[in-house]
């Protein structure tokens, strides 16, 4: 007997050994489901991060802008009636009033990790019988390169702004068959026209935005759309990308302004991650649910196997309490080693997954990894599911009367 | 609360009823005014047809059941006032069980077996146990095969190991239920023998439920149960 533990452990662990053959069988159904548990939320962890990725990495979370002019409807009194149909006015560019004061507020606020100065705006580039439109964006290098990081996203060039060049996608250079150093005659739509020099050409990683995005410095947006001294809007990001919209709706309260997040602009994609992970949840929960319930099945039918010997112990001066905790710690142990089984288990089918999924050119889809945390994670809700399936069973045993246990 | 005119006494039993189903039209009067003394070093044997009470009668004297009316003292102490807890824990200290089909845990070896009340008693094993238990195996002759799983010996084996656990805690009173009904003759002889020499050697207080008269003419008294009454 195992001196360093004590009486409750000692049976619990011999009447788990004794009964070897249906141990190992909960053990293994309780790792197969830990298993999949471990796979599918790695994998949800892993596709969610993969998407949030490629929409984050190339837009801020959230985008501060002057609220849009509205048309106000004539008062009624006694000269004027109220027009029955008010027409919407179109939206011209606005700079957002005062921005260096409403930058440092909003750079003032709890969470957020960068603000940075954008005048942003659309232009059209004429290169022979080829037009493109670009999205310019005119930005401050310091605080914007926190937002998208592109300097690290340069293929060619370098990502230095002067107001003399612009950094454009690959996608829009290969179209425009231009490379480093050559110029592009830029018409914004306010008609102004700049001749820029391509000081960089970068890849976003998607080929919308590599074909559609353009950066030229603050000052150079600033006089291409006419708007001197003034920025339309401030991009932010924020420690926690899902604390997003909470994160705007405090910044649209204090600065008056409209703030826009993420997750408003990207509602559907994300609906569509909040019903991914809602479902792979309800998935894992029902894994869960019926591995404790396998674990409770054997231990109800050990309970009834061995009531003979649980009557002598009662009677051998075994409190109800002891016997409670024999079968309880039964549970535990079975959940604890499955979740090691089933943690293993999911580590094979990570590699299982990583080998054969892969693209059409031979790399991997997404790289999955089983964290550590999640491990310890999966071990206390695999051990918690054996000790509550276990309350049962363990009920019954404490309250077994050994006479009629021992008669039997 | 211990009661001086019955300090010599290792178990009393005073008016002791028991009724099953009280109050319904089922209502079994099982035992009915029961009254016995057991005294130190006693060696009785408990006899009586089937279903004339006598396991029921066992069954509360070992504290697994409780009158329905009268009081049983047990070392003097009256056990009726006890909440269940308490029952429990006197009861792994002053009685000792072996039964008829001997209930060894299977899962642990003889000597482990002899170990489990200190065990449950003080909840770690320690190596002052293993020697006691040991010592008890040799009491009972079986030093050879103290680390043979319980299941793996035969039954007059285990009906001896059994013994040597109901001499654990050193009780006042062991309460055997046809400890020799499952043995064969020889079996028997050596087990009866065992417990007749402990109660010689230590003076434990024996009570022995059985059917055979042999035997239990072999004991200092007999007790003899019908009908729910001691006759």
């Amino acid at each position: 007997m195992n001196k360093f533990l004590p009486f409750e452990w000692i049976v619990a662990v011999r009447f788990l050994i004794e009964g070897a053959a249906q141990t190992a069988m909960i053990i293994v159904g309780t790792s197969v489901g830990v298993g999949v548990i471990v796979f599918m939320s790695a994998m949800l962890t892993a596709i969610q991060g993969n998407f949030l990725d490629r929409i984050l990495n190339t837009q801020a979370h959230i985008v501060v802008y002057q609220p849009d002019t509205v048309s106000r409807p004539l008062f009624r009194n006694a000269e004027f009636t109220e027009l029955a149909v008010v027409q919407k006015p179109a939206q011209h560019i606005s700079p957002i009033d005062q921005w260096q004061k409403t930058l440092q507020q909003v750079r003032g606020m709890n969470n957020i990790a960068v603000a940075a100065p954008v005048v942003s705006g659309n232009a059209q580039v004429v290169q022979g019988a080829t037009a493109k439109s670009l999205s310019i964006s005119g930005i401050e290098p310091s605080s914007y390169f926190g937002i998208v990081k592109v300097p690290s996203l340069i293929v060619s060039g370098s990502a230095e702004l002067t107001t003399q060049n612009v950094l454009v996608g690959t996608d829009f250079a290969r179209k425009m068959g231009a490379v480093v150093g050559d110029k592009i005659r830029i018409t914004a739509l306010s008609g102004q026209q700049l001749m820029l020099v391509i000081g960089g050409i970068f890849d976003l990683g998607n080929r919308g935005a590599n074909e559609r995005t353009a950066y030229v410095s603050l000052r150079t947006a600033q006089s291409m759309m006419a708007v001197k001294g003034g920025v339309i809007t401030i991009e932010v990001t924020v420690g926690d990308p899902y604390a997003a919209e909470t994160i705007a709706q405090e910044i649209a309260a204090t600065t008056g302004l409209t703030a826009d997040s993420w997750i408003k602009t990207n509602a559907q994609f994300f609906t569509a991650m909040t019903t991914q992970k809602l479902s792979f949840t309800v998935i894992n929960f029902f894994i869960a649910l019926s591995v404790a319930f396998g674990i409770a099945s054997v231990l109800v039918v050990s309970v009834v196997q061995r009531s003979k010997e649980i009557g002598i112990l009662r009677a051998m001066g075994s409190s109800q309490g002891q016997i409670l905790r024999i079968f309880i710690i039964q549970g535990g142990i079975v959940g604890l080693l499955g979740s090691i089984g089933g943690s293993m288990l999911g580590f094979l089918i990570v590699f299982l997954f990583g080998t054969f999924t892969r693209n059409a050119d031979g790399t991997a889809l997404f790289t999955i990894t089983i964290t550590p945390l999640l491990m310890l994670e999966t071990a206390a809700v695999a051990t918690l599911a054996g000790l509550a399936a276990a309350m049962v069973p363990a009920m019954n045993a404490a309250k077994l009367d050994p006479v009629v246990a021992i008669r039997g | 609360m211990v009661d001086n005119t019955k300090a010599e006494a290792v178990l009393h039993l005073e008016n002791v009823c028991k009724n099953y189903n009280p109050g319904t039209a089922f209502e079994a009067k099982v035992l009915k005014d029961i009254n016995l003394t057991l005294n130190k070093g006693e060696f009785c044997a408990l006899i009586g047809p089937s279903g004339s009470g006598k396991s029921t009668l066992l069954n509360i004297i070992g504290l697994l059941d409780r009158p329905t009316s009268g009081k049983l003292f047990l070392n003097g102490e009256e056990t009726s006032v006890m909440k269940d807890k308490e029952l429990t824990h006197l009861r792994g200290k002053s009685i000792g069980f072996v039964f008829q089909y001997h209930h060894l845990i299977t899962a642990f070896t003889a000597v482990e077996n002899v170990m489990m009340p200190f065990l449950i008693d003080k909840g770690w094993p320690d190596d002052d146990m293993r020697k006691r238990a040991e010592a008890l195996i040799e009491q009972v002759d079986l030093t050879q095969w103290k680390d043979n799983g319980a299941a793996n010996m035969s039954g007059g084996q285990q009906q001896r190991v059994a013994i040597a656990r109901a001499l654990a805690m050193n009780p006042a009173l062991v309460l055997a239920d046809e400890p020799t009904g499952n043995l064969d003759g020889k079996s028997a002889d050596v087990a009866f023998d065992l417990m007749r020499k402990v109660n010689q050697e230590n003076g434990t207080t024996f009570l022995i439920v059985t059917h055979n008269m042999e035997l239990a003419k072999r004991t200092d008294r007999i007790v003899e149960v019908v009908d729910g009454r001691i006759v």
